[in-house]
């Protein structure tokens, strides 16, 4: 406050406004631009392959053939023996179910967990805490053996929880409400108790309505991390019709061998439901990774 | 509550500050109700698994369901002297070493681009980081298939561009030697895009008067790029490479789906000899040891890492 009132009394003189309308582009900016949307194209080719060939008959897809982008005899012959077998159907349920279930308990029990960190003071909190930042450091990767070994026990391998619980673990998410958490001002909450708002109403009706980016975030990215997560679905669900969709195109899909056009077309459809969340969420999604690196 | 009243009547500072959290932070149960479930999934999820495995490591536990007996550290000497092992620790140093310096570079290259082309910005961001959200196993039907040495769309542009002739078509992944980098290749094309958005987001926080500034001085853009835009993104450098070696030690579902870590183990890495081990030697025992080395390195990369950004970011 005060820096403010220690300013000279004679304000630094205005820049003009600067003008940039209509500027001429520069040879330097046309040669960026089309390096990049270069670039771009080709970084694009392998996804665009994939639907072309998916989208010609076998007998046009198979490797004899020369190598053309736009199908001579439009077909979608690939899409419907794919959905005719059946199974891609149930590993799209499948995942939903799968990434649904991680994504709401992680974000239940994560944002629970914050609060708790970030509003109380109880005994052993530091000690929890501070095991809890430990786990940021363990590879789940490497856990796979025991994990596989407990949820065997719980009699939940095949099942939906099975696939789910041990996902749910996710201490990053902690930190990162947590530290968000932290941020929110405390006015609001005391005006809230004042009128006598309890724990869960503070949190559901102050705290949750502030924390609409961070949530969706957090979410997004629980949910691709979930949907295409392999590992851990392919020890777990070794029944088929209990497997994830990229487990399942991954180990069953691998015998359509030769059939080209039905494997592109597979591939379309496992990377389809993704894909269109990207587009709707590319603003959450970008800034969320941004968010890693800027915090 | 005795504090307060031991505090000296003449108290230095004018303004006096309220307690950061009146009421809340009395000290009592209540929090401990809403960390507990996440704690609950946490210890049976994470600190047992943990647990069990170390105590795993020295019985010769199996997946048939025999009795486990104690055997002391027959485990660990066996993983210390299996070629098998150091074959596929050395694959994946191999990976980490031949995939981070393009996942770096290339990604500061692109983000420097677009961050020149700013109204191709939604197209560029679609067209980079779109493959992060595909499934792996999408990811690998698709390579797979441009690797085929006969009528593959990649060898099909390297004879069109007279790269190589027709006659004698390059086998990618069942080649000993290219198999790796054709994996090396994918997994650049697959995971760029979260890199490149690292970047793009660093650089966009950089202001332009330093840019301008510097102009006036007289710097040519190689300049500018050299002593502004390379120092300012060190840290997110750093940020990249931690989180590349953390992946890269951790990698597995690519070999697994394109080359079965074949040809001749060339590119059968840690996660992969492990998987081997426990699931198809129904020797849990055995496997959880080498989890364990694998596990001590990575934590190593972790606390290196954790311990260069909370100084830099102190």
């Amino acid at each position: 406050m005060t820096a403010v009132l220690d300013k000279p009394a004679e304000a630094p003189a205005q820049e003009p406004p600067r003008r940039r309308r209509f500027k001429r582009p520069s040879v330097g900016a046309v040669i960026v631009y089309v390096a990049v949307v270069l670039l771009a194209v080709l970084w694009l080719l392998p996804l665009l392959w994939a639907l072309s060939t998916s989208l010609k008959t076998e007998t046009e897809a198979s490797l004899g053939q020369d190598v053309h982008w736009i199908p001579r005899d439009w077909s979608l012959e690939g899409y419907r023996t794919l959905f005719q077998q059946g199974d891609h159907l149930v590993w799209m349920v499948n995942s939903t179910v799968v990434s649904t279930i991680v994504t709401v308990l992680t974000l239940v029990l994560c944002v629970f967990a914050a609060y708790g960190f970030s509003r109380f003071d109880f005994p052993g909190k530091n000690v929890i805490f501070g095991i809890i930042i430990a786990g940021l450091m363990v590879p789940g990767q490497a856990l796979i053996i025991p994990l596989f070994d407990i949820v065997g026990f719980l009699n939940l391998s095949n099942t939906y929880w099975g696939l789910a619980l041990p996902q749910v673990v996710a201490p990053v998410m902690v930190f990162i409400l947590k530290r968000f958490f932290d941020a929110v001002p405390r006015d609001y909450e005391e005006a809230a108790k004042i009128d006598g708002a309890g724990h869960l109403r503070v949190l559901w009706s102050v705290i949750l309505p502030l924390s609409g980016p961070i949530l969706a975030a957090v979410g997004i990215f629980t949910f691709i991390g979930s949907w295409n997560n392999f590992l851990w679905p392919l020890i777990v669900a070794t029944d088929p019709s209990m497997m994830t969709l990229p487990v399942g195109l991954g180990v069953v899909t691998g015998g359509y061998g030769l059939l080209y056009a039905q494997n592109m077309a597979s591939a379309v459809v496992g990377a389809l439901p993704l894909l269109v969340v990207f587009m709707i969420f590319q603003k959450q999604i970008v800034n969320g990774v941004a968010g890693v690196g800027l915090k | 509550m005795t504090a307060q009243t031991e505090t000296p009547a003449e108290a230095p500072t004018a303004e006096t500050r309220p307690p950061s959290t009146p009421n809340a932070k009395r000290r009592n149960w209540t929090g401990l109700w809403f960390v507990l479930p996440f704690f609950a999934a946490y210890a049976l999820f994470l600190i047992w698994p943990t647990v069990l495995g170390l105590y795993y490591s020295f019985t010769d536990k199996s997946i048939t369901g025999r009795t486990p007996s104690w055997v002391g550290l027959d485990n660990w000497a066996e993983a210390f002297a299996d070629e098998r092992a150091w074959n596929a620790l050395w694959n994946t140093a191999v990976f980490t070493l031949y995939s981070t310096p393009p996942l770096v570079i290339l990604a500061i290259v692109f983000a420097l681009l677009a961050n020149r082309a700013r109204r191709a910005g939604w197209f560029l961001r679609l067209a980079f980081f779109a493959p992060f959200v595909v499934p792996v196993s999408v990811v690998t039907t698709i390579w797979t298939w441009i690797y085929q040495p006969d009528g593959g769309l990649l060898n099909h542009y390297l004879e069109l561009f007279g790269i190589q002739s027709p006659d004698t078509p390059t086998i990618w992944l069942q080649d000993e030697h290219r198999a790796m980098w054709a994996v090396v290749i994918t997994t650049v094309w697959w995971t760029l895009g979260f890199n490149f958005l690292l970047y793009l987001a660093a650089l966009q926080t950089i202001p332009q008067d330093v840019y301008e500034a510097s102009a006036i001085d007289g710097a040519g853009w190689f300049r500018q790029l050299r002593s502004i835009t390379l120092p300012l993104l060190s840290r997110t450098t750093g940020l990249v490479i931690t989180l590349q070696l953390i992946a890269s030690l951790r990698i597995f579902d690519q070999m697994y789906l394109m080359t079965g870590g074949g040809p001749n183990r060339a590119t059968e890495v840690a996660i992969h000899y492990i998987y081997i081990a426990g699931f198809e030697g129904y020797r849990i025992g055995y496997a959880s040891a080498l989890s364990y080395v694998l596990f001590v390195l990575i934590l190593l990369v972790s606390i290196v890492q954790f311990r260069l950004f909370s100084r830099k970011g102190a």
